[in-house]
């Protein structure tokens, strides 16, 4: 059944390089999202994988309307949100919430749990100001923290419980989406799988949509149904969580899998390495054709001109010349 | 005789807040060319650890209670401050998480590369300028000649710990501490570095202490693990074992809140609660409140390491009293 919530059309978000002081002159553009066509079914996982630079941060931004898109659509249950005006996007707030990377800069120092978790409420006014501190206890329990803490402020917590009340948060509204972007990336090992197990049951129980961001390939795999693939600004490979990862197609995929450590020394001694050499190349001036051919030991030189849409393949979506050859 | 000897080694801080016992009496040893892991969650001490063994402790606030480090005989922790500057950069040399804040950003690549070799081998100017191409082309940097007169600014996040490995191994050290190396690294970025750190320290036959909180790292670079838990080591095994038969508790919920160890969609194991504070007093076993096997005893006396097997030991009382 399809039944989409979130949709992007070929989605761009280029950033202008500008040099001089009184005259600002453009001297290049940073494409750091280039083309993006995506969907979020209602009550999906949609994990959204890349190396640092590759504009999955940008992407979680572009949805949420914090910075300027530069071309295509992103329709909200139909309701296009990059021509809507300041006050409709205010409206649009409520059902598109958004989870950031780290709880120690996100939240507020000077403003108590209550304060945090009250606001959204009183903004939106979606309920009366004497029901107020009901829905924030209802909240914090909902997260796993103790109604008792609502009048302590962010130092007070540790880090897993600074990304319960961020998470609180976001769900002080309703919403119908989140976006995390690397919500568990600045916790450890065991506060991660906490937060991870809240994220999830929280999907499951208030049929939330999520697009959760991560560079952490077996975290995403874990929560999400589907995994899509980034690469400078562009999605190369989207399917199945699990068949992603288990069995990647596209080149870039494969590396990127095959650098996971794996906790398992025997795993770990007898595995084949595929080590990308250098670094990705840069999104202001990305190399023509498919923009992973200088990394990719694939490439021929077909790779090297011309657009590479993404096409589908078994089950799944992949944007490579030569999926059906290698 | 084993290149470092570290007994009863305990870092303490003594602030406004109370003593925090980040490191609280531990021992190991480590032979030349030897890989150890040191695992543990923030705050375990892990850090502080490697800290203590090259003098950079902050004192005050910090100080070294107790403890000897014997470094091919010479006590790093009690010897002269002269003698530990003659070893610290020269034969033993760490390389620190954050590459972005552990390069001068006021000097070129090139005089942060060789100002080890200037200070600790006297050599002439060009003759170090050359042994600085030499390892930046061994790291694996393009256009090496160049990239000499470049700033940090002018580097990536995995550029600069290449640099920053280039610098911990000019002067081909004896030990390397690596404390948390990759952690601010992508994988694809990371694997670069770890075949890097292999590949350096076969050549170097170089001994390398690897502090990472990421299991799946040390699994396939390290000899030997310790994991840490509330400044103490809880156990120590050869990697094999202590993937495959860890015995303590701590250990065996470590790796199974691991995400790509269980299986998909079902709910993730959790280790309830938090790590102590460890400017409290402790009394029996630190893990013992989130244990899911401590006993009445577990909370009343304190754990000690024991052996399992040659190379194998762990400090929880159940274990050793053969009721796990």
């Amino acid at each position: 059944m399809s039944d989409p919530i979130l949709e992007l059309k070929n989605v761009k978000t280029h950033f202008p390089i500008q040099k001089g002081v009184l005259f600002h002159k453009q001297v290049g553009t940073v494409k750091a999202v280039d083309g993006v066509s995506l969907t979020v079914q209602r009550g999906e996982v949609l994990g959204l994988v890349g190396e640092s630079g590759c504009g999955k941060s940008t992407l979680a931004r572009t949805i949420m309307q914090l910075v300027p898109t530069t071309a295509g659509t992103v329709l909200l249950e139909g309701k296009n949100l990059t021509q809507s005006t300041a006050s409709s996007i205010h409206e649009i707030r409520r059902d598109l919430q958004m989870v950031f990377q780290d709880p120690y800069a996100s939240l507020n120092p000077r403003m108590t749990v209550f304060a945090t978790l009250a606001e959204p409420m009183l903004v939106h006014r979606i309920y009366p100001a004497s029901e107020v501190g009901r829905q924030v206890a209802r909240l914090m329990e909902l997260v796993g923290l103790s109604p008792r803490f609502m009048q302590k402020y962010p130092h007070e917590f540790s880090g897993g419980q600074r990304q319960r009340i961020a998470i609180a948060r976001a769900l002080a509204l309703n919403p119908k989406v989140i976006i995390a972007d690397e919500p568990v990336s600045a916790l450890d090992v065991s506060i991660q799988a906490q937060i991870l197990n809240l994220l999830a049951s929280l999907v499951r129980k208030m049929g939330l949509s999520l697009v959760f961001i991560a560079h952490d390939l077996s975290v995403v795999k874990h929560i999400s149904d589907r995994i899509a693939v980034m690469y400078l600004g562009k999605i190369v490979e989207l399917g199945p969580a699990v068949d992603v990862i288990e069995n990647p197609r596209h080149p870039y995929t494969r590396a990127l899998v095959s650098a996971i450590p794996v906790p398992d020394p025997d795993v770990e001694r007898t595995r084949q390495r595929i080590v990308l050499a250098g670094d990705p190349p840069s999104p202001i001036n990305p190399p023509s054709g498919c923009a992973f051919h200088p990394r990719c030991a694939f490439a021929q030189d077909r790779c090297k001109s011309g657009t590479i849409p993404l096409k589908s393949f078994l089950n799944r979506e992949v944007a490579c010349v030569r999926i059906e050859e290698i | 005789m084993p290149l470092l000897t570290v007994t009863d080694l305990r870092t303490y801080f003594h602030t406004r807040n109370g003593v925090y016992r980040a490191v609280d009496g531990i021992s190991f040893n480590l032979e030349r060319g030897e890989t150890l892991g040191i695992v543990g969650e923030s705050g375990s001490g892990k850090s502080v650890t490697g800290y203590s063994l090259m003098g950079l402790v902050p004192q005050p606030p910090g100080r070294i209670e107790s403890g000897t480090a014997l470094f091919d005989g010479v006590d790093l922790l009690h010897c002269q401050p002269s003698a530990l500057r003659a070893i610290r950069g020269k034969r033993i040399s760490m390389i620190f998480q954050d590459p972005m804040t552990s390069l001068n950003p006021y000097l070129r690549i090139g005089e942060q590369l060789i100002e080890p070799l200037l200070i600790h081998e006297k050599i002439p100017r060009s003759v170090a300028i050359e042994r600085a191409l030499a390892m930046l082309e061994a790291v694996g940097i393009n256009d090496a000649a160049s990239r000499l007169h470049g700033y940090p600014h002018e580097f990536s996040g995995g550029m600069r710990q290449r640099v920053m490995i280039a610098m911990a191994l000019i002067t081909r050290p004896e030990l390397l501490i690596a404390d948390e190396p990759t952690t601010a690294l992508d994988v694809t970025v990371q694997a670069q570095i770890l075949e890097l750190i292999k590949k350096m320290q076969r050549e170097l036959n170089m001994a390398v202490i690897f502090i990472t909180h990421d299991l799946g790292v040390v699994s396939g670079l390290c000899d030997r693990v310790l994991v840490m838990y509330a400044g103490r080591v809880v156990e120590s095994a050869d990697t094999r074992t202590l993937f495959h038969q860890p015995r303590h508790p701590y250990t065996q919920a470590l790796q199974r809140s691991i995400p790509s160890t269980q299986p998909k969609g079902a709910e993730l194991f959790t280790i309830p609660g938090l790590p102590p504070d460890v400017s409290k007093p402790i009394t029996g076993c630190s893990f013992a409140p989130r244990c899911a096997h401590a006993s009445e005893t577990c909370k009343v006396r304190d754990p000690l390491l024991a052996p399992v097997a040659a190379i194998h030991e762990q400090a929880c009382l159940r274990v050793q009293a053969g009721e796990l």
